[in-house]
């Protein structure tokens, strides 16, 4: 057999790795995107907690965003891993299974990226609901609107104009965060060119092809934000 | 949470500080002088210089700092020409490989707040450090350096802290540093709580200490946000 070339490598014909490669791109798509709603959802309370929450709750969300902007994430991953296991292990063997029962690591991913992009989110939309005009929320209890009302239609679109800018940031860094869920066996795009590596002794040109998925990812997901940025910011009159 | 259990961790991780510290420092000293080499080169107005530094910080910023690790400490060695260069012995081993690469990746985030730091200064005290007649690295060392570097301290903290955090992908090439150790006896032992709170604490003190530091920093460099000093009583009271 001869050595693969680069091009055999990521050609998706019958010894290429292309679509096992592009699998693996399209979970690392998928945690980062489960990580980034559980973080959204996470930093939406936080961020509600810091503005309006009593002393206890307010406590509680500057601990959260201060320990987890202070720790690894590899950390907080291996945090959900391990200790996910150890729940799954005990509950089995509540019913009466035996051994060890791993934990999906997709699902351990997912949480511990949305739990440290949750601290993260908390400070964008704290900082964005600050830029909102308090006249404009007083303008919609004038109206009559009820709190739901007023938050679907006035808080969130005008929250959401100022924390674009920084929602973009935090989804790259969640993208790149999402590297690190190789940790825990998922197969997603750095696993992946791991697996490659190891059964073609061709280490270099996987990782150096992830890297250009990676680098083709964040660009192709940045420009979006730039048109959604635009987007979202219509009323704006500019210079 | 068994308190026995926790300070027996509390000592085995103790002894893995001293290298994720030294990585640290080590990554960042190093980071620091390719990140202001950088910024030079992207103010240097030279084409090639800019579009070199702009394309570095693209590919830095843009990929996993894992993927960047596994490129030098595996990848590389895919090549014989490596393999056989005066550079192999280090390499080879996995702490100059996470060195290396912690070193690039934060030079590529550090050059940007260099920058900004940089084009911080106004344009006017470089004028008049010209009329006063100094010389280029004259006007760089005494007014733009210490002005710049007021300017970008607050986040080169922040980078140094995401720096601290970055260690921790050490472990993943075998370097057994806080991280790794808390992997090694969470696997053992599978007290995951006890190991991720003990490793916590010792991160946040790290981090902590850090933050401290910088702080102090800014207060010395920031002399005139200080209150002026209170003029001594002795002094008022003389009269003429």
């Amino acid at each position: 057999m001869t050595e693969p070339g680069f091009l055999d490598i990521i050609s998706f014909g019958a010894d290429g790795w292309g679509p096992a490669l592009a699998a693996g791109a399209w979970m690392t798509i998928l945690i980062a995107i489960a990580g980034f709603a559980i973080g959204g959802l996470i930093g939406t309370f936080g961020a509600w907690a810091k503005i309006s929450g009593g002393p206890v709750v307010r406590g509680c969300a500057e601990a959260y965003t201060t320990v987890l902007r202070g720790i690894p994430d590899l950390l907080v991953i291996y945090l959900f891993y391990f200790g996910g296991s150890a729940v799954v292990t005990a509950i089995g063997q509540l019913y009466g299974a035996e051994g060890f029962v791993s934990f999906p690591g997709f699902i351990a991913g997912a949480l511990a990226v949305g739990i440290t992009s949750g601290a993260q989110q908390t400070e964008v939309y704290r900082g964005a609901f600050r830029a909102v005009h308090p006249g404009e929320l007083e303008a919609a209890t004038a109206c009559g609107m009820g709190r739901f009302l007023k938050f679907r239609r006035i808080t969130v679109p005008l929250t959401l104009r100022h924390a674009l800018p920084g929602l973009g940031n935090v989804w790259q860094v969640v993208l790149k965060e999402s590297a690190l869920v190789s940790v825990t066996g998922v197969v997603e795009l750095l696993r992946q060119a791991q697996i490659g590596a190891g059964s073609t002794s061709r280490p270099f040109d996987f990782f150096f092809i992830a890297a250009m998925i990676y680098l083709a990812i964040s660009t192709v997901s940045g420009l979006i934000l730039q048109v959604t940025e635009r987007r979202f910011s219509r009323g704006v009159r500019r210079g | 949470m068994d308190i026995k259990f926790a300070l027996e961790t509390f000592w085995s991780l103790a002894a893995a500080l001293p290298l994720t510290l030294q990585l640290a420092t080590t990554s960042i000293a190093l980071g620091s002088v390719l990140a202001l080499g950088l910024a030079l080169a992207r103010l240097s107005g030279i084409l090639a210089l800019d579009l070199f530094a702009r394309t570095y910080v693209f590919l830095f910023r843009g990929t996993p700092l894992l993927v960047q690790i596994f490129l030098i400490y595996y990848g590389l060695s895919q090549f014989p020409a490596v393999r056989h260069s005066i550079f192999w012995p280090l390499l080879r081993e996995p702490y100059w490989c996470a060195v290396l690469a912690l070193m690039l990746n934060t030079a590529a985030y550090a050059s940007e707040i260099i920058r900004g730091g940089l084009l911080s200064v106004p344009h006017g005290q470089v004028e008049a450090a010209r009329a006063c007649g100094m010389g280029r690295l004259m006007i760089f060392r005494r007014i733009v350096m210490p002005q710049a570097l007021r300017q970008a301290l607050p986040g080169y903290g922040n980078e140094m802290i995401s720096m601290v955090k970055a260690t921790a992908l050490a472990s993943i090439i075998t370097l057994m540093e806080i991280t790794g150790v808390a992997a090694k006896l969470i696997s053992e032992s599978y007290r995951v709580i006890e190991v991720f709170v003990v490793a916590g604490v010792i991160y946040l003190a790290i981090n902590f200490a850090l933050t401290r530091l910088v702080a102090f920093a800014e207060h010395r460099l920031n002399p005139q946000l200080r209150p002026p000093l209170p003029i001594s009583t002795e002094l008022k009271g003389e009269t003429h």
